[in-house]
């Protein structure tokens, strides 16, 4: 268990509601579900591709204090940010906004799943488009094709080759980028410079919120 | 009436003209109709038009009149004749509106256009002009049984439309449940916060006004009489009795929370900690009195948890409780939740529902508890059991599917609502039956029944209004929610169905209007709801009358008592004019100056019915006035069309139907008859309440009858109709047609 981790659970014991509800953003609005479940049934990932938890049930078991499971489940990572539910709710629950700012909690708390490929993938684009200011798609594909090894990177990028060729074609695609030579933001140290305030800001509206 | 004057008056407007023969229509009246006048008129509900019949009626001395134009249900304002008897031909809905404009139409539609004509006018010469009843009573008082929301409303309400009112409370206090209420949900926007609940600004209006007088500590001791003239007696505190005259009632007895003993799986009587929504409202004006937070009445230490168990014995389908929803209690248990968020939000309050129904502004008032962290869980509770000071619950969560074990201090049952209604009279009825010659153990049991009696009428058939589903008194809950089958006694409130607060206050204005409404008709004699202002009434030949009592039981609504011979006595007032009696009768010798087992059958007998070489069928139909009747008019404005074969007689309700008009019609060579009356049950539609439903047990038997005469048993139909069935009926008697026709002719024609 990380620190962090440890000190809320101490912090908010018995009420994981309240925990969601202070530390997540948009987390006050799991206590206005109703539990109707039109997220769920409009959801158009239909849970297919092993979704722990749809919406509604994700927010019942917060309600219920399943501190563990909510946080450690894969839901969060699911949601394609279609916002479907989000427009649906008759309780205008943000149903989607809830969704990230508990995956976004339980990623900074260290609770979130290892390896989980979406959040994998989130954490690999923000790093690569932080960087120039511009994604590098080249490196990007790389990564997330070799997460789990060579043998599979190298299968999987056989298996998109056409497709790159296509893009490489289209001038959608610059394989200079391979070796460091992407496009770039004019002005990257203004970028930086934003991102490092921005950063600063929100620790400080962490550490505040983790202070009350 | 000294002398009869017969007049037919034939429109020829609305393209009746364009359609028929008027000069063959005139010359049926004339020679089958043999009516004194015979005229004809371009546009006959014209001022012009109405101004010839009245003139004709001040001049020529008509008393009855046939007008032969569109549906008697159209232009009943221009065609207000109340001096003369008036029939309607309908010309109009009835023939060229249902009939397609072609040449090989023409023959069929100019011959049902004739018939209607001589059924007008036989009906007409058949009629009576209707007198009033002249048995009334001018009494303007209302008595309202119940003091709580909806009598005090009722009784406030009436009063400021300028009525005396006596209220009577058996407690000793105006209020009922409300008064027991720490606070009631709320009535106002924003609807977020529980608000003061009401009765003492109501007790205070009563308290002030003039046209109230209050009977606390009284139940009714007798109700005798009928509707403009009812002679109550109060039984008082002191054992005396108070003497009311009496117009109309309207009775607000209110509900009883259903008894918690009878759930010891939910811990009731096994922890003081589990109580009713009562119980916690008197934990919290207690607590409210002292100044304190609620307790837990085990120790009086303060409440951490609370769980609120819906639908506590309710919604119950295995048949051991309350098989409905009561409606309110959601909202009450939000709102009791609110005592605890409100008066420290630290406190866990748990709602366990499976369905939450918040009706009105309850949705509202439920996202402000959420607001306020209650905490809603759709889950169904197995067991409540006492643990210490706290309750162990255990429930199953709907949504995680799971078993969960949880504990809290405090545990608030949802129980609903059981109506003050009275005893049931099947019951009672039967009661009765078992202790003549019974045991005391049998006598007893009427006794207790007995003392269960809210009006105590002397009828005939019972002490009380008959409940109908779940012990209710409901009568129809869209059509006319607040009739009941006792003329001029209205239901208000829970008495009536499951409602909260809002509603009932609604119902008690709504009934306290009919009651105003009932009385001032009784004083004038004429009808209440559906037949309102109807100014007949039934009248019975005793001479005839066998003393079957056929008539007494049967009657919906209890107008029929018994004299000291055992004859049978109409209450007029009392009396909703729906023709039950006069259908069940076996030796008709009810009736109606105008509507009468002869208006009717002498109109079957109007119809000219061809020879069976002719390929033209007669068959009839008798429909209901109230919902079969209006959706042939529909559709007929529709344009929908159907079978020149049928006839068309209006009736007042399938109750009304005597089969001596089926035999008459049979006998008289008709093919087929069919019967359109509203559906009956549980789920009725008849505006007579039970009319219907006797009517066609009375048809069942019909079948026998046929099949004596060597008929085919599908000859008569019964055809359910409500008022909605516009665009299907015309198909239905289409289908019916095409069967009568794959049948030979009947035998019996030409006779
Ligand atoms: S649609 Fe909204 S109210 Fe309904 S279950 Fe989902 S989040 Fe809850
Ligand atoms: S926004 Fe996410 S949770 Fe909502 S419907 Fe779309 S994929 Fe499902
Ligand atoms: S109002 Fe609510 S608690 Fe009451 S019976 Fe209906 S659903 Fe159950
Ligand atoms: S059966 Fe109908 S018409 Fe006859 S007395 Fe009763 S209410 Fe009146």
């Amino acid at each position: 268990m990380s620190d962090l981790n440890q000190k809320m659970a101490a912090k908010y014991q018995n009420n994981f509601l309240k925990e969601i509800e202070e530390q997540a953003e948009m987390g006050e609005w799991v206590k206005m579900c109703m539990q109707c479940g039109l997220c769920s049934g409009s959801c158009p990932t239909n849970f297919q591709a092993g979704w722990d938890h749809p919406p509604q049930e994700l927010f019942m078991m917060i309600r219920a204090g399943k501190r563990d499971e909510v946080l450690k489940s894969n839901s969060m990572w699911m949601c394609t940010s279609c916002y479907n539910c989000y427009v649906r709710c008759p309780r205008k629950v943000p149903v989607t906004h809830v969704m990230h700012g508990i995956a976004e909690y339980a990623y900074r708390i260290g609770q979130s799943p290892k390896n989980q490929p979406t959040q994998h993938l989130s954490k690999t684009f923000w790093d690569n488009c932080t960087k120039t200011g511009r994604v590098n798609e080249v490196k990007l594909t790389q990564s997330l094709y070799f997460k789990d090894g060579i043998g599979s990177g190298i299968k999987k990028a056989m298996e998109m080759q056409s497709v790159a060729l296509g893009l490489v074609k289209a001038k959608r695609l610059n394989l200079m980028e391979a070796v460091g030579l992407s496009h770039k933001c004019k002005d990257i140290k203004g970028i930086h410079a934003m991102l490092a305030k921005a950063n600063e800001l929100e620790a400080k509206r962490q550490a505040d919120k983790a202070k009350a | 009436m000294a002398d009869v004057k017969t007049a037919a008056y034939i429109c020829k407007g609305c393209e009746i003209d364009k359609r028929v023969d008027v000069a063959a229509l005139s010359k049926a009246a004339t020679k089958s109709g043999k009516m004194n006048i015979v005229r004809e008129h371009d546009f006959l509900c014209s001022a012009e038009g109405v101004a010839m019949i009245q003139n004709d009626i001040d001049n020529e001395g008509v008393t009855h009149a046939a007008l032969c134009a569109c549906s008697r249900r159209a232009k009943t304002d221009a065609f207000n004749f109340t001096s003369i008897a008036v029939s309607r031909g309908n010309l109009r809905e009835g023939v060229i509106w249902i009939r397609p404009d072609t040449d090989a139409a023409r023959e069929t539609t100019q011959e049902m256009a004739e018939d209607y004509v001589r059924m007008a006018c036989a009906e007409v010469k058949a009629m009576q002009v209707p007198q009033g009843n002249q048995n009334t009573g001018a009494v303007k008082t209302l008595l309202v049984v119940g003091g709580g929301i909806s009598g005090m409303t009722s009784a406030l309400e009436s009063s400021k439309a300028g009525y005396k009112v006596v209220l009577v409370e058996k407690t000793g206090a105006l209020g009922g449940w409300a008064a027991k209420l720490h606070k009631r949900v709320p009535t106002r926007e924003p609807f977020k916060a529980p608000e003061d609940n009401g009765v003492s600004d109501l007790v205070a209006r009563i308290e002030a006004d003039s046209n109230i007088k209050v009977y606390l500590n009284a139940t009714i001791a007798k109700t005798d009489g009928a509707p403009g003239r009812f002679k109550v007696e109060i039984a008082i505190e002191s054992g005396a009795v108070a003497n009311e005259d009496i117009g109309a009632i309207v009775q607000a007895t209110g509900f009883t929370l259903y008894d918690a003993n009878k759930l010891p799986e939910l811990g009731y009587g096994k922890s003081p900690n589990v109580v009713d929504q009562a119980g916690l409202e008197a934990l919290a004006n207690a607590a409210a009195a002292a100044g304190k937070p609620i307790c837990r009445p085990s120790d009086g230490q303060p409440v951490n948890k609370v769980v609120f168990v819906q639908c506590a014995g309710q919604r119950d389908n295995s048949g051991t409780h309350l098989p409905y929803c009561s409606g309110f209690c959601c909202n009450t248990s939000i709102k009791q939740a609110m005592y605890f968020k409100d008066s420290n939000p630290d406190i866990d309050t748990v709602v366990l529902f499976t369905d939450l129904r918040t009706p009105g502004n309850g949705e509202d008032f439920y996202r402000s508890a959420q607001n306020k962290g209650v905490i809603f869980s759709k889950g169904v509770v197995s067991d409540v059991s006492a643990a210490g000071n706290a309750c162990a619950v255990k429930f199953k969560d709907l949504i995680l599917n799971e078993e969960v074990d949880t504990q809290a201090d405090l545990v608030v049952l949802a129980t609903g609502m059981v109506p003050t209604s009275g005893p049931d009279l099947d019951q009672l009825a039967e009661a009765n039956r078992v202790a003549e010659g019974g045991g005391e153990e049998a006598k007893q049991h009427v006794v207790e029944l007995m003392s269960k009696s809210v009006l105590n009428l002397t009828y005939r058939q019972g002490p009380d209004i008959p409940h109908f589903k779940h012990g209710f008194n409901d009568s129809h809950f869209i059509c006319f929610p607040y009739e009941t089958r006792r003329t001029a006694v209205y239901t208000a409130g829970p008495v009536r169905r499951p409602m909260d607060i809002m509603q009932a206050q609604e119902d008690a204005t709504g009934a306290a209007m009919k009651a105003i409404q009932a009385m001032e008709n009784a004083g004038l004699g004429k009808a209440a709801h559906p037949r309102a202002g109807d100014l007949s009434f039934p009248t019975v030949r005793l001479e005839g009358c066998t003393q079957c009592k056929r008539c007494t039981v049967e009657c919906p609504f209890g107008a029929i008592d018994e004299d000291a011979k055992r004859f049978p006595l109409f209450n007029e007032s009392r009396c909703r004019r729906c023709g039950t009696c006069m259908g069940a009768c076996p030796v008709r010798v009810i009736s109606f100056e105008n509507y009468s087992v002869n208006t009717v059958g002498s109109q079957i007998k109007a119809v000219d019915v061809p020879d069976e070489f002719s390929e033209k069928p007669r068959i009839l139909i008798l429909a209901c006035e109230n919902d079969a009747y209006p959706a042939l008019d529909m559709a007929a404005m529709n344009r929908h069309e159907y079978d020149p074969f049928v006839r068309v007689i209006p009736i007042r309700c399938l109750g009304s139907v005597n089969t001596i008009w089926i035999t008459d019609a049979l006998n008289g060579g008709y093919d087929g008859v069919m019967l359109m009356g509203c559906k009956h049950g549980e789920e009725y539609q008849c505006h007579f309440v039970k009319g219907s439903e006797l009517g066609r047990y009375r048809l069942s038997k019909v079948g026998d009858t046929l099949k004596g005469m060597n008929l085919e048993t599908e000859r008569v139909m019964d055809l359910e109709v409500a008022i909605t069935d516009i665009a299907t009926l015309p198909q239905k008697i289409n289908d019916y047609a095409a069967l009568i026709k794959s049948f030979p002719p009947s035998p019996f024609k030409g006779f």
